[in-house]
């Protein structure tokens, strides 16, 4: 993974002091509340219902053993003793006290990590595939990309105040594993027919109250223009993009108002002048960042014998069978395989983990996985580059930690945002829900007979559960005061992005779950052969379902 | 905004203020040097020739500065407003004033910017930073120097970080 160099250094700590400062500047009454909101929002730290929560930075999602040693270490100093994994691939804690936020900005910095732009209206952590680098429909590692993005927006100079929050995700592989088509700007790594790496480039895609799939505005945007490219869209998108209503602000809007033909005809006028100036890369900075993201030393493994071992293990034991199935993934290195550590147990936060799991999580990566350590956008983590040889062994250590439940993919791993426990600004819990669902489901023969199944949950329209692309969603709504929730059916993350369509009127707590039962009921009644929800669904239509679930009690 | 503050920052120096800034609805011109509304400017220029003082101008955030740059690069001031310090439409104006335009006169921040913006501020081309608030104006200076490097592109420094150390 990449290695801070002393420049690299030298501006996380800065901006470690540059926070220290402005911190005793607002408790001494020098910078106003008002004033003080985007820089400490810049910084990760919100205000939220019950205490301040802070936004640790997990740039595209890795992460080093020792980093995940310093996160375990400053839960147990600074907070209760557990973080929790967002969407966007990052950390967040949920109890620091707003004057000892500078000094755990000062150890995050000691282990070359940060929280600069985890919220306010920036540039945001750019996210992507959690198995780039191994993923056998890869066609291009998207990690040094990613680095090279968070060098440049990195503090920088003319963006830090833009009309609102920004994201961008690069995809770098067949499958979209990034949902890159849902960000501000998704950049699609492709080769041209000479064999020469450029971005396919979308923009203004997104969720929140008007979820939007990102338009094509340029098809191959050879490597070496990236940054000068994005300069010029986040220009238009800063001078132009509306600061007048925080609900029209987000840069798709701006592109469905003037067209993506003419959004892309702006950006092109603009890129005219940064075009091939200082700013474009070079192959040795292109080189030099690649070189942090070598495959490590694999050793060549007999994988007929391994894959019979593993056959024969599975056999004996049930569980690690399930696991199997469910947990592990190929990856394009034979005798290597890719693991999740579910981080979706019932009873537990979607997306929550204590100290103690985390200096778990880092003994198995020294021990499995080169050290290295993977955050998902499912809220999951992802331990790569493991030994086949070696599954049966961590499977042991995983499951003792409460890190192996097999039910990846499944109803059971869903996406669940904080919700009215924490967010101030929930209309419905939506942890209490995602609880109801696993205690509801908790026969794993039926749950696995259901196959893949995303189910996502927002507390309010701002979407951070991703309600819109999950096959099954749900929101919070917030009716005469009450919390209700209103379900959608059809929304999917992938290639073929699409957003979810609303069943019917929304129900009381109670009876979400039983109409998510009534749903599966459809679709198991409906399906042909392996068939997914999804699939089924864009068969079928909605009606059937809807039918069900809103019967008349008989 | 504060039309005549006593002082501000120029070249991370505080200094007298001599220039009046002139609002968009006002009616008479004051003596002395003044910053006049960019579209005054324009419809004036024959009028505002003959003035006893200086002219510059101030532009608001949401002005397309194409339409106007050639025409005010002669000018020894421009001003640039932030009506809220959460606007950065500014930014982006001031780098356009330099690097596409050539502006080598003084461009001032006026109106809602805060202190804590001075670095990235200076890093996009402004110069001068005349406050609304009373604010310590040698205490704000040091936020100049937030930051000793940076990674990108800007007025204060045309070569990326990756070109110049790696
Ligand atoms: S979706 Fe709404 S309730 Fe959930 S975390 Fe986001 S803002 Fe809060």
């Amino acid at each position: 993974m990449y290695i801070y160099d002393q420049y690299d250094q030298k501006i996380v700590d800065e901006r470690v002091e540059q926070y220290r400062d402005q911190t005793k500047r607002y408790l001494d009454g020098q910078i106003s509340d008002e004033e003080f909101l985007p820089l400490r929002l810049q910084n990760g730290l919100y205000v939220q219902r019950l205490a301040p929560m802070l936004r640790i930075a997990v740039p595209y999602g890795l992460m080093s053993s020792r980093q995940v040693r310093k996160i375990a270490a400053i839960s147990r100093t600074y907070d209760k003793g557990y973080v929790h994994f967002t969407t966007r691939q990052n950390i967040q804690l949920n109890w620091p006290v707003l004057e000892e936020v500078p000094d755990i900005l000062a150890e995050l910095a000691s282990v070359e990590m940060h929280a600069i732009q985890t919220s306010g209206n920036c540039i945001r952590n750019t996210t992507t595939d959690q198995f780039a680098g191994v993923a056998s429909d890869e066609i291009e590692d998207p990690r040094p990309w990613c680095e090279i993005i968070r060098q440049w927006s990195t503090l920088h100079p003319e963006f830090a105040f833009l009309p609102r929050k920004f994201k961008i995700a690069v995809c770098g592989s067949e499958e979209d594993r990034a949902a890159f088509l849902l960000h501000d700007i998704g950049l699609q790594l492709v080769k041209n027919d000479r064999g020469e790496t450029g971005f396919h480039v979308y923009v203004g895609g997104g969720l929140g109250r008007t979820p939007v799939i990102a338009s094509s505005i340029r098809e191959f945007l050879p490597k070496e223009h990236l940054l000068t490219y994005l300069d010029a869209i986040l220009r238009v998108y800063n001078r132009y993009g509306n600061r007048d209503n925080k609900y029209k602000a987000r840069i798709k809007i701006l592109v469905r108002a003037w067209t993506p033909e003419v959004f892309a005809k702006r950006v092109e006028a603009e890129w005219e002048h940064l075009k091939d100036g200082p700013a474009t890369l070079n192959g040795s900075e292109i080189e030099r960042v690649k070189s942090f993201f070598t495959a490590p030393d694999y050793l060549s493994v007999d994988s007929a014998a391994v894959d019979a071992e593993l056959q024969s293990q599975a056999a004996e034991h049930k569980a690690f069978s399930r696991w199997l199935d469910r947990n592990v993934r190929a990856q394009k290195q034979s005798g290597y395989a890719s693991i999740t550590l579910s981080l979706k147990p019932a009873g537990v936060a979607p997306g929550d983990v204590t100290d103690r799991q985390l200096d778990i999580i880092a003994d198995l990566a020294d021990r499995y996985s080169f050290g290295e350590i993977r955050t998902t956008h499912n809220q999951n983590i992802v331990l790569a580059d493991v030994l086949k040889t070696e599954l049966f062994e961590l499977w042991q250590q995983a499951k003792e930690a409460g890190l192996a439940t097999p039910n990846i993919g499944t109803i059971n791993d869903m996406i669940c945002c904080p919700g009215g426990d924490y967010c101030s600004l929930a209309n419905a819990k939506s942890i209490p829900v995602a609880e109801a669902i696993q205690r509801k489901f908790d026969d794993l023969d039926y749950v696995y007979d259901l196959g893949d199944l995303e189910l996502n949950i927002s507390g309010c329209m701002n979407a951070c559960g991703h309600h819109h692309i999950g096959h099954i969603g749900i929101l919070g709504v917030d009716k005469k005061g009450e919390e209700w929730y209103q379900i959608q059916l059809g929304g999917s993350a992938n290639k073929d992005a699409a957003l979810g369509k609303v069943l019917g009127r929304s129900l009381s707590r109670d009876a979400v779950v039983d109409s998510i039962e009534k749903l599966l009921d459809v679709y198991v009644e409906n399906r042909l052969d392996q068939e997914s929800f999804l699939n089924t669904y864009q068969r079928i239509g909605i009606e059937k379902f809807k039918e069900r679930v809103y019967a008349p009690a008989s | 905004m504060h039309q005549h503050p006593k002082q501000y920052l120029k070249d991370a120096a505080v200094v007298d203020n001599s220039w009046q800034l002139v609002a968009a609805e006002s009616e008479s011109l004051p003596a002395g040097d003044i910053l006049v509304p960019v579209n005054y400017w324009q419809a004036n220029q024959q009028q505002l020739a003959d003035h006893s003082g200086n002219v510059g101008v101030w532009i608001d955030s949401h002005e397309e500065i194409e339409e106007f740059a050639g025409s005010i690069a002669a000018l020894p001031v421009i001003a640039i407003n932030f009506p809220k310090f959460v606007d950065g439409r500014g930014f982006s104006v001031a780098r356009l004033l330099r690097e596409r335009y050539g502006y080598i006169g003084e461009i001032r921040a006026v109106g809602q910017f805060i202190r804590d913006q001075l670095f990235m501020m200076q890093r996009c081309g402004f110069n001068a930073f005349q406050f609304d608030s009373e604010i310590d104006l040698a205490a704000a200076c040091k936020s100049l120097n937030d930051f000793s490097d940076a990674y990108q592109v800007a007025v204060d420094q045309p070569e990326p970080l990756f070109k110049r150390h790696r």
